[in-house]
């Protein structure tokens, strides 16, 4: 059984009525107004962003104790055991107010939800309530610089020693790794097999001895991605996520989770929240600042922003309800995050066409003209994290529509005879 | 359509579905190219037994819906339609019924009868010609005289005016608009045959020259019908999308097929990644598509979702539709294939009830007032 399909064995939820009234109270009573927000990475100070991060953990733990931490998580692991639709309805009556935003992705999905799934069960005795209370932040240590797209070649390696397992390799893309708590760990437990055969999912803390963390500076100056480079870090064998050399059937469902991103049932996150730079609402202060609001080519610019935003969003829903009745194929979540990337490079595109000539140069008097420039710089992060828009292309076509496979020089050869690039090149 | 239909609503669906498979195949289709009405009498008054024309009339009118959402069912038949490019006025009918049926004034219940019976249509006449071609942009002149109302104008393109009994025009009235069921036959009213693109959908340019009725046949109020009518417009909004996506989904799941079938270089074109990518697209599209004209079928008085379902369904189906053409090759520009049925379609219907760039200027003034709230 799948986390997703655990709320079908409940017998009676409280109805949505009573929980919307009952989430209502405690989100006002509590929380502080904070108006619209933005999701993606914000470039503030270190000091401001590790006192936001503080104050999410107070506020996850009050969801904890008011019993709205884990609303699709099952009691037994301190969650609340109620369906979807109470998520969605929570999220509802979370709009415009704080919410612990760098807790969800990766967290609470795919991190919360590949523990539910595959963990032990003193694994999810130890970490699952701690999550739910805002305890232990997760990432994934997923990628490696030796390639982006191709997860299942993953070089960090992972071999045994009596009890324990030692580590080496390095990961990256690893997004606010330098004030996590724990990772989720794919490494290479078989080199003389295939490469989906050969490998194993391990939890490690981040500050484990070994752990080396540096920060990575991006295009526009922000620095919450991080590579990790791992020596010799010891892994006791219990800390192992399913079997050994199975981890791709562990990693299958955790890309799945990941690719349902805000739309997982089990992410807290206000209705409605605009990702990537600009909320398609800000489109007007944009075009207003930058004096065309009656221009009606700015105007044709907006109303396609606000098309694209609303489809989005409905496409998503779509998707979710299928997959959720069996309609659809869990593999139909690439086709959200194919519309994300693709409309969230469009919207970055609008946002800079409507800047004008602050989007070269600006001034910080330019209200919300500035940014625009270094947003658009950073434009392809939408069509590249979580997973390329070229790899769900991949996905569609061949595992929605049925369409042959790529050919693939790596298939049923011994991972150590792959051909691979020169050492150090990035990928 | 709806990823979730009831079982009911599947039937119904299907019941649609097997009659226009049997009484209008392909062929069937491209014999009425030549025919003047575009469809058979006969054909229409049928479906109107499966409920082509009642579903948004209330049950003590004579209507009914099956699953409690008439708007949601009809929008499974018009899906149906746009699948099988299918003969007959199913937008404007189901606008004047829905019209009529709801009026405070000037209801015709005879007419009414009519067209849920299927024995005759209406003709919505709403478009008029430019400089007034925008959407929602009226200036045929409803003028009141003593207890008559007077109509003068052009409207056009009017789908069906040729084969209705009556016309439901929406004029204005000083400043605000006017609705009057005219009967074709009215001295003054001159319905011209115009061309089109779709092979069995017909247009005319319809017009009043001083055509004097008694002021009993406006329905509903007299300069009054700015609600009305722009209800009007999202209804016929959502049901051209829906029956658009229908089009798109017949197209896309063709051209699917053809990939599969068709060999080049020794491969199917369904292995070359460069055309594995543009399928993801478009399925992408596709899905889309019906996400938010679905969305907009459950919430037809909110205009934000109407626009972006048309500007969307428009913009984006037309991309589908000539991509699909494009993987046929030579063959996607005949008249010899399947193809061009469904592109003739989906193009009629992403011109009517506003462009995409009309919908999405009304979006942009939808952003400002939230904006401004």
């Amino acid at each position: 059984m799948t986390a997703a399909e655990d709320h079908g064995s409940q017998e009676a939820h409280e109805d949505l009525d009573s929980f919307r009234q009952r989430a209502r109270e405690f989100i006002r009573g509590n929380l502080e107004h904070v108006g619209p927000v933005r999701l993606g990475l914000q470039h503030r100070p270190d000091d401001e962003e590790l006192a936001t991060v503080a104050r999410e953990r107070e506020v996850q733990r009050m969801f904890f104790d008011a019993g709205f931490a884990g609303i699709c998580v099952p009691l037994a692991y301190g969650g609340q055991g109620l369906t979807p639709a109470h998520q969605r309805v929570f999220n509802e009556e979370l709009v415009g107010y704080e919410f612990p935003a760098h807790l969800q992705i990766p967290t609470f999905s795919p991190c919360l939800t590949v523990l539910l799934e595959y963990g032990t069960e003193e694994q999810k005795r130890r970490h699952v309530p701690a999550i739910l209370k805002g305890e232990e932040i997760w990432l994934q240590f997923l990628s490696e610089p030796s390639g982006g797209s191709d997860v299942a070649g993953a070089l960090t390696t992972a071999i045994r020693d009596g009890d324990e397992w030692v580590l080496n390799g390095s990961k990256v893309w690893t997004t606010y790794a330098w004030w996590s708590d724990w990772a989720l760990c794919l490494a290479r437990t078989n080199w003389d097999v295939p490469k989906h055969r050969g490998l194993t999912v391990f939890i490690l803390p981040i500050n484990a001895p070994g752990v080396e963390v540096h920060r990575i500076e991006m295009l526009n100056g922000n620095r919450e991605f991080c590579q990790e480079f791992l020596s010799d870090v010891r892994v006791p064998d219990s800390d192992r996520i399913g079997e050994v050399d199975q981890g791709w059937t562990v990693c299958t469902r955790w890309m799945f989770h990941e690719r349902m991103l805000y739309n997982s049932p089990f992410v807290t996150v206000p209705a409605g929240s605009g990702r990537g730079s600009a909320g398609s609402l800000t489109m007007t202060d944009i075009a207003r600042d930058a004096g065309r609001i009656d221009d009606p080519v700015a105007r044709d610019l907006i109303g396609e922003a606000a098309m694209l935003e609303v489809v989005q969003r409905r496409l998503e829903q779509r998707v979710a309800d299928g997959i959720a009745t069996g309609a659809l194929s869990s593999q139909a979540s690439a086709i959200g995050r194919l519309f994300a990337g693709v409309v969230g490079t469009r919207t970055t595109t609008i946002a800079f066409e409507l800047a004008g000539g602050a989007g070269a140069a600006w001034t910080d008097d330019d209200g919300s003209l500035t940014g625009r420039g270094t947003d658009f710089l950073m434009r392809q992060t939408a069509q590249i994290g979580g997973g390329t828009t070229e790899m769900a292309r991949n996905v569609i076509s061949e595992r929605v529509l049925g369409m042959p496979r790529e050919a693939a020089l790596d298939r049923d050869v011994a991972f150590r005879d792959v051909p691979r690039g020169r050492p150090g090149g990035d990928g | 359509m709806i990823v979730d239909p009831t079982s009911d609503q599947e039937l119904f669906r299907e019941t649609t579905e097997r009659y226009l498979r049997e009484h209008v195949p392909v062929g069937e289709v491209r014999r009425l190219r030549d025919d003047p009405a575009g469809f058979e009498p006969d054909y229409w008054r049928r479906g109107a037994d499966l409920g082509w024309t009642s579903l948004l009339v209330p049950e003590d009118q004579g209507g009914g819906s099956i699953s409690g959402d008439g708007l949601v069912d009809l929008t499974l038949l018009a899906h149906e339609f746009g699948r099988h490019a299918a003969p007959g006025p199913l937008v404007p009918v189901n606008i004047a019924a829905a019209t009529l049926s709801r009026a405070t004034h000037g209801a015709d219940d005879a007419v009414l009868g009519e067209l849920l019976a299927g024995t005759a249509t209406v003709a919505w006449c709403v478009a008029e010609p430019p400089p007034h071609d925008r959407l929602g942009d009226i200036a045929v002149e409803v003028k009141t005289d003593g207890a008559d109302v007077v109509i003068d104008g052009i409207k056009r393109p009017v789908e069906s005016a040729g084969q209705a009994g009556h016309l439901l025009v929406t004029g204005r009235t000083g400043g605000g608009p006017t609705q009057v069921l005219v009967p074709v036959d009215t001295p003054g009213v001159t319905v011209a045959p115009m061309h089109t693109v779709d092979l069995t959908r017909r247009f005319a340019a319809v017009t009043f020259e001083d055509v004097r009725l008694p002021a009993t046949y406006v329905v509903g109020e007299v300069g009054s019908a700015d609600r009305q009518v722009e209800h009007q417009l999202r209804l016929a909004a959502i049901l051209s999308c829906a029956e658009a996506v229908g089009a798109m989904q017949a197209a896309f799941d063709m051209t699917v097929e053809w990939a599969f079938d068709r060999y080049s270089f020794g491969r199917p074109l369904a292995s070359y990644q460069a055309l594995k990518h543009r399928f993801a697209d478009m399925k992408t599209w596709l899905e889309g598509a019906h996400a938010v004209t679905d969305a907009a079928a459950a919430a037809p008085d909110d205009p934000r979702l109407v626009s972006a379902a048309k500007a969307f369904v428009g913009d984006y189906g037309s991309e589908l539709l000539q991509d699909c053409v494009q993987i046929h090759g030579g063959i996607g520009v005949t008249y010899e294939h399947d193809l061009h049925l469904f592109l003739r379609r989906h193009t009629v219907n992403r011109a009517l009830y506003g462009t995409p760039a009309d919908h999405r200027q009304l979006l942009a003034d939808l952003e400002r007032k939230v904006d401004a709230a």
